[in-house]
């Protein structure tokens, strides 16, 4: 008894790679933290224009195509476990595809607001703290779009199998980090800040 | 990888193909204890060069107004000296041990990701190659600045393109994000090992209370080391893309750098300062043959810390004119920081209390580091009151402080890490007899140095300050600070000279030279790449203890 088999009991038994993805994402969280501080810090203190409500519309279809990309990216892992590696393809397929899209969004957002309303980083405040919050999110999803991508390459060329399953599901955590930021960025940005 | 780990040649070959296969061996490595050691071994390279410029500084400061040193000249020493000992000095020495240690005393095989950890070491130091780049590369096209000269805070608008011309402040601002790309990976890395590599029976409440207190250094290192890193990219942004972060002009913020630089650098002195609790509470019970006193309290005081490092960053910025409520929620919450440290401090007195003390050279440095934490801790607690903080923040009393905190508490139980670890690490003991003139040097040289810049601060005399007129009564007090200067100086090269001599002896420290009580007591020293043949059993936090004496196992009491 004195053995203490409670002891023995181990409090996380998550695998290294969980630990090590979630203690990522715990600092790429402290990360976005300070530009979305910033963001707030700074709103409404622009000295000259143009302001966010002038310019800036809710990006619905963005939105839409990045969160249900997560559910593909789950569908994706969960395929992959039941070693059915082409429904596995598929998904992410379509993640990756719904990636591309908010990309593309973002994009065409960036072009209409630097030639059509003339904003750019140094145009004032706005400018600013908007570059760098969305733009540093945009850049977390190309990266996640890059490892998605090969990841289905790899899939399609038949190097991942059910046996990598939990490591693609550490790439769809990244994927579901990056959408959970947007959340936060969506907020700040275009329901606080307008 | 596996060759190279191989390829360890222990001996020493005396070819050049058998250099070149060490010097192989050790580039290609990712052995955390190589790499441990690459971190030490770097970490004190820059205590030397960090060292130097400190005693520049103090031969220019040694008597009033000296013109040894030009006065953009000493602004560089004085930037370059803070960077170098907080990022290339502290985060290496201290990663290096949690390497090194993290993994033998869970009773691990390697940390979670070699590979990672590798890849860490190599930007921390390509991070030191930048900023020290900047004193042979930064003239660039402006012909401004050699070295950057902002100060270790690099305050805006100082640091802003209007004010620092040329790419001195780039330099500094790219060499320590990318060293701090290394810290994150390494924090990822001892948090992972942690967690999910210890070995059967390592409970955490079993855990070396040196792992507890690196697990909460890792912790604060993912939570204000981005910090830093988003702080300066804005600064980056700011420099080179027009944007307007800290563009006062444009409706920026200058107080925002500060409250940004000092959410990372408060935690950051946390970061730095617990490893030294955590060395302290290997080595104080061992040299009092005692068992740790109170471990769940330490450990729930380390947690504290941690805890309320995150609260507790403007106190910094009691000058700046916060306003009323700011000022007393951050002294309160600065004070508080007195409690949880306070319960470490006696509890290592209580673990020296009855015991029986050795006083070997580690124990030594703890016993000194126990002196001058309290005396640190208490001007700290001094300067968290906010209306005595406007009289002596800038002063040669807050230099005063920090540096007992930092080499009075940190650089103390480095030393006594390494007088501790070292056989460990190479097989072969230091020195006791050079062990005593580095200590009584170094320690004599640091209560000179920094026990009169308390009198200094009082008397008015403000940091940073390249001269100083005579006849303000501070000549006195500086001429012995820079004595006590040399003399620490004198201490360190005992030192060096007590490694360089233990290497001209033969390895003689045997496993277990100081009869201690956890794991990595129990391999060979230096251990095995393999550090543990079958992976150990724990049944207590004294599984060496536990082995040296069946009959009264701990075990049984705990």
């Amino acid at each position: 008894m004195s053995q203490g088999a409670a002891w023995a009991v181990e409090p996380i038994a998550w695998s290294r790679g969980r630990v090590g993805m979630a203690c990522l994402i715990f600092g790429e969280s402290t990360f976005f933290s300070v530009f979305v501080v910033a963001y707030l810090f700074y709103l409404g203190k622009s000295a000259t224009g143009p302001q966010p409500s002038d310019v800036l519309e809710f990006p619905w279809l963005a939105t839409a195509c990045l969160l249900s990309s997560s559910l593909s990216a789950a569908l994706a892992v969960a395929a992959l476990a039941r070693a059915e590696t082409l429904r596995a393809s598929a998904c992410l397929a379509v993640t990756v595809a719904l990636g591309s899209a908010f990309i593309a969004a973002t994009a065409q957002e960036w072009s209409g607001l630097i030639l059509g309303h003339g904003l750019t980083l140094g145009t004032n405040l706005f400018g600013t703290t908007f570059y760098s919050l969305v733009g540093f999110h945009a850049a977390h999803v190309i990266l996640g779009l890059l490892m998605l991508s090969l990841v289905l390459a790899l899939t399609l060329a038949g190097k991942v199998g059910a046996e990598h399953a939990e490591r693609v599901e550490m790439v769809t955590w990244y994927w579901h980090f990056v959408d959970g930021v947007w959340l936060v960025v969506l907020t700040t940005v275009y329901v606080v800040g307008v | 990888m596996a060759a190279s780990l191989g390829a360890d040649a222990a001996g020493g070959s005396s070819s050049g193909e058998g250099r070149a296969s060490v010097v192989h061996a050790w580039v290609t490595t990712v052995d955390h204890k190589k790499l441990g050691i690459l971190y030490v071994a770097a970490g004190l390279l820059f205590f030397v060069v960090g060292g130097i410029e400190a005693i520049m500084m103090r031969a220019q400061l040694a008597l009033a107004a000296n013109d040894l040193l030009e006065p953009q000249e000493f602004n560089r020493l004085f930037t370059m000296h803070g960077t170098t000992m907080v990022f290339l000095v502290g985060m290496p020495i201290v990663t290096g041990f949690g390497n090194y240690m993290i993994p033998l005393m869970i009773g691990a095989r390697d940390m979670a990701f070699p590979r990672l950890n590798a890849w860490g070491f190599w930007m921390f130091l390509f991070g030191g190659a930048v900023l020290y780049m900047s004193y042979f590369a930064s003239m660039g096209l402006y012909g401004a600045g050699t070295a950057p000269d902002v100060g270790w805070f690099a305050y805006s608008p100082l640091s802003g393109k209007a004010f620092s011309r040329g790419n001195a402040t780039d330099y500094w601002i790219l060499g320590i994000l990318i060293s701090g790309f290394g810290s994150v990976s390494g924090a990822i890395n001892m948090l992972t090992t942690t967690l999910t590599m210890r070995c059967p029976g390592m409970t955490m409440s079993r855990l070396p209370l040196f792992v507890w207190m690196m697990l909460v250094v890792s912790f604060l290192m993912l939570l204000a080391l981005p910090v830093l890193t988003g702080a300066q990219v804005m600064l980056l942004f700011d420099r080179f893309l027009g944007a307007h972060f800290f563009d006062t002009q444009a409706g920026g913020d200058a107080v925002l750098w500060q409250h940004f630089f000092w959410f990372f650098g408060h935690p950051e002195v946390y970061i730095l300062m617990i490893p030294g609790f955590a060395y302290a509470s290997e080595i104080i019970p061992v040299f009092s043959r005692k068992v740790i006193f109170g471990y769940a309290f330490m450990v729930a005081a380390t947690l504290a810390i941690g805890l309320v490092a995150v609260g507790v960053w403007a106190h910094h910025m009691f000058t700046v004119g916060m306003g009323k409520g700011l000022n007393i929620w951050f002294a309160v919450i600065t004070m508080l920081v007195g409690v949880p440290t306070g319960i470490k401090l006696f509890n290592w007195i209580a673990t020296m209390y009855g015991g029986r003390i050795q006083l070997r050279m580690p124990m030594v440095f703890c016993i000194g580091f126990l002196g001058q934490f309290l005396i640190a801790g208490l001007t700290g607690i001094l300067l968290s009151g906010a209306p005595l903080n406007w009289q002596l923040s800038d002063s040669y009393f807050v230099v005063a402080h920090f540096h007992y905190v930092l080499i009075g508490g940190l650089v103390f139980t480095v030393f006594a890490a390494c007088y501790y670890w070292f056989p460990k690490m190479t097989g072969r003991m230091l020195s006791e007899k050079i062990g005593r003139w580095h200590f009584w040097l170094f320690f004599i040289g640091f209560h000179l140095t920094f026990t009169t810049m308390h009198v200094q601060g009082v008397l008015g005399m403000p940091r940073r300050i390249y001269t100083y007129p005579a006849e303000r009564g501070w000549e006195i007090w500086n001429a012995i600070s820079s004595g006590g200067a040399f003399l620490q100086a004198l201490g360190v090269a005992f030192f060096l000279a007590a490694v360089i001599a233990a290497f001209r002896r033969p390895a003689d420290a045997g496993p277990d030279p100081w009869n201690a009580w956890t794991l990595e007591w129990s391999t060979s020293s230096p251990p095995p790449p393999y550090n543990f043949l079958t992976l150990p059993e724990v049944r207590s936090r004294r599984p060496l203890w536990d082995l040296k004496h069946p009959n009264d196992p701990d075990w049984e009491h705990e």
